[in-house]
């Protein structure tokens, strides 16, 4: 198995063993052998995609950010990481945070900017002074600061430490946030690229996305695209938690078969349990079955196909035993807790589905509130300003229609208001919800 | 006011951003970690010296969960019931220690000693359940043992964790 980043070299996360072992020598090859156009064409080739959860293709977003010098220009490096599953991002700070340095080194040489922040949740104290740490130790050798290596490049990294929300992890909450106001993510277009932070040429990427850069720059960009699928290629960082018997972040190939994580990696299910249920890449990802988990391989492409997505690679899995209601309402009452408030179908809806899900649990449930959840799910996707209303919307409404059975469990067959009965014998049998 | 020093970090701060009020969210970490809470003096203060309105500044503060609107107890205990830690017994623990300490989520003990809050997910999953302190220190893999031991641990030693 190939390792990009969570290399099994002890002490990695020291510059010298770094350095020692080929570090901040891709920046030294880009600064003196290549144009900054050659760092991002060989980061098109790589067809790196972004591991942030969207995967849009990294080399194509760095072609978006505008040439010269007529205003600044900025990169902000996304360590939010707040999706319930994910923490994939806190290993890198911790075990290899000067690749992830030089990736954004490289990144900022190839789109000529000269600021980049590493924005990083709040509660991430402990990686927040590891971080600052590294970053100190690479001024200190000329890799960051003025004139790196002596070539005339200058640039820095700032580190922006989050309060606490997950709606910053969203790139424009996050440039809000960035900026001192409240997260509330941005109307696009115009997108980051045209106007970004304080208005000028800005650009997102993930930590681990850009810890892949330099061995990219070290290896080429048709080297990487040659690692696991080909239409997602590269190593993910698979961070396995629930029940199983060694949870912990996996640095595999993409395309490692999902049974094969859970069972061989990870130790299998705790007690030797029945999967239920699995979430592939983060709480807001729609979940899979039984059967879907014995056959589905771990990339987007893959995922895609049966109507989930790879997301941040946060593996949840769920044994025979769980309660499927409870863990929806812990889903649902995240969303509702993180919407920003500002679009009425996401601020509203999310705080329905929680309720009616609370209703269920407590057994008054009504068998059409299932289809309700649904349609509310339905209204809430597509309607509002950034994703997190699909984030809330998908998990409720893949959830019910997967796992109908574990819900109708709970809704009591009396007592039922006359005024709904007809309805409730319509419905009961009905897979898919009703159409208006 | 502040004092000199922190007038300087201030200054330090803002040389990182194109405007001043980027460095509201660093400042407040400043005051909070200084204070434990963002007072509304405290939120005046910051306004002087940043010159923003005091208005956008409690837009900020009431936006952010992390910051305190509300003094806490010495301990803060923010344990995490997400999914992950759920799955293998967050909720379990945070009944237990709300139990043993005699107060809700979001509640102060009487002697002004703990708080306890549930929270969402700390990016902590794979060693569920845990729980964090004072918005800075994780305690992972926990188990009801754990936790007793936690808390006497606190009790006994709390000025000594305070002052790191
Ligand atoms: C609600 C919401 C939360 C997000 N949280 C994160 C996050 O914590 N970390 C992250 O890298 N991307 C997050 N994203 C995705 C970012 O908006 C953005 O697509 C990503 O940082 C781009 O980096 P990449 O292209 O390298 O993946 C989030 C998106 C949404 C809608
Ligand atoms: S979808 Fe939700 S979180 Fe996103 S902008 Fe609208 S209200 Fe805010
Ligand atoms: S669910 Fe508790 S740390 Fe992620």
């Amino acid at each position: 198995m190939t390792k990009i980043i969570l290399k099994d070299i002890p002490d990695f996360d020291k510059i010298e063993v770094y350095e020692d072992n080929g570090g901040y020598t891709a920046l030294r090859k880009a600064l003196l052998e290549m144009t900054p156009d050659e760092v991002t064409e060989e980061v098109k080739r790589s067809n790196l995609r972004g591991r942030g959860g969207a995967c849009f293709p990294t080399g194509l977003k760095w072609t978006f950010m505008p040439k010269g010098k007529d205003k600044p220009k900025y990169l902000c490096c996304n360590g939010d990481e707040s999706e319930p599953g994910s923490f994939k991002d806190r290993e890198i700070f911790e075990k290899n945070p000067h690749q992830f340095i030089e990736g954004v080194l490289l990144a900022n040489y190839a789109m000529g900017i000269k600021t980049a922040y590493v924005y990083i949740r709040g509660e991430y104290y402990k990686w927040i002074n590891i971080l600052e740490e590294k970053l100190q130790e690479a001024y200190k050798k000329g890799y960051i600061g003025n004139n790196i290596l002596g070539t005339g490049f200058s640039t820095d990294i700032y580190i922006h430490r989050g309060a606490g929300a997950y709606i910053c992890g969203e790139e424009s909450a996050l440039m809000n946030s960035i900026e001192g106001k409240r997260g509330y993510p941005r109307v696009k277009p115009p997108f980051p690229a045209q106007n970004g932070l304080w208005g000028n040429p800005t650009t997102i990427n993930n930590i681990e996305t850009l810890a892949n850069i330099p061995e990219i720059i070290n290896n080429g960009g048709e080297w990487f695209s040659k690692i696991g699928e080909p239409k997602h290629p590269g190593t993910l960082l698979f961070g396995v938690s629930g029940h199983v018997n060694k949870p912990g972040v996996y640095e595999l190939e993409t395309g490692t078969p999902l049974i094969k994580i859970i069972n061989e990696y990870c130790g299998g299910v705790t007690g030797g349990k029945d999967i239920k249920m699995v979430i592939p890449g983060g709480s807001s990802m729609p979940p899979l079955t039984k059967e879907e988990v014995m056959s589905v391989k771990m990339d987007n492409e893959s995922l895609k196909a049966i109507g989930s997505s790879i997301g941040t690679a946060g593996v949840i899995v769920m044994n025979e035993d769980t309660d499927l209601v409870k863990i929806l309402i812990k889903i649902a009452h995240f969303y509702y807790h993180e919407s920003c408030g500002q679009c009425t179908p996401c601020r509203e809806g999310t705080g329905w589905l929680l309720r009616m899900l609370k209703r269920i649990d407590e057994g008054k449930g009504r068998i059409e509130d299932l289809d309700l959840l649904i349609n509310v799910s339905e209204n809430i996707e597509g309607n509002t300003v950034c994703a997190l209303g699909d984030a809330a919307a998908w998990p409720v409404k893949w959830t019910i229609r997967k796992f109908r059975s574990e819900f109708e469990k709970k809704i009591p067959a009396s007592p039922v208001t006359p005024e709904v009965k007809n309805k409730v014998h319509s419905l009961r049998h009905s897979e898919e919800p009703v159409k208006n | 006011m502040f004092n000199q020093e922190e007038l300087k970090e201030i200054e330090n701060l803002k040389s990182r951003y194109e405007t001043s009020q980027s460095a509201l969210l660093p400042v407040l970490w400043m005051v909070q970690e200084k204070e434990g809470w963002i007072s509304n003096d405290s939120i005046a203060k910051v306004a002087k010296v940043l010159d923003i309105s005091y208005e956008h500044i409690l837009g900020v503060v009431t936006f952010y969960t992390m910051f305190n609107k509300k003094k806490t107890g010495k301990i803060h205990l923010q344990i995490c019931t997400n999914v992950s830690c759920t799955l293998r017994g967050g909720y379990e623990l945070f009944k237990y220690i709300s139990e043993k300490l005699g107060i809700n989520n979001k509640e102060t003990t009487e002697d002004g000693m703990f708080t306890i809050e549930e929270v969402e997910c700390l990016g902590s999953c794979a060693t569920a359940p845990m729980l964090q302190v004072n918005n800075k220190d994780y305690y992972e893999n926990m188990s009801i043992e754990k936790a007793d031991e936690l808390i006497e641990h606190f009790k006994n030693h709390i000025n000594e964790h305070l002052k790191q």
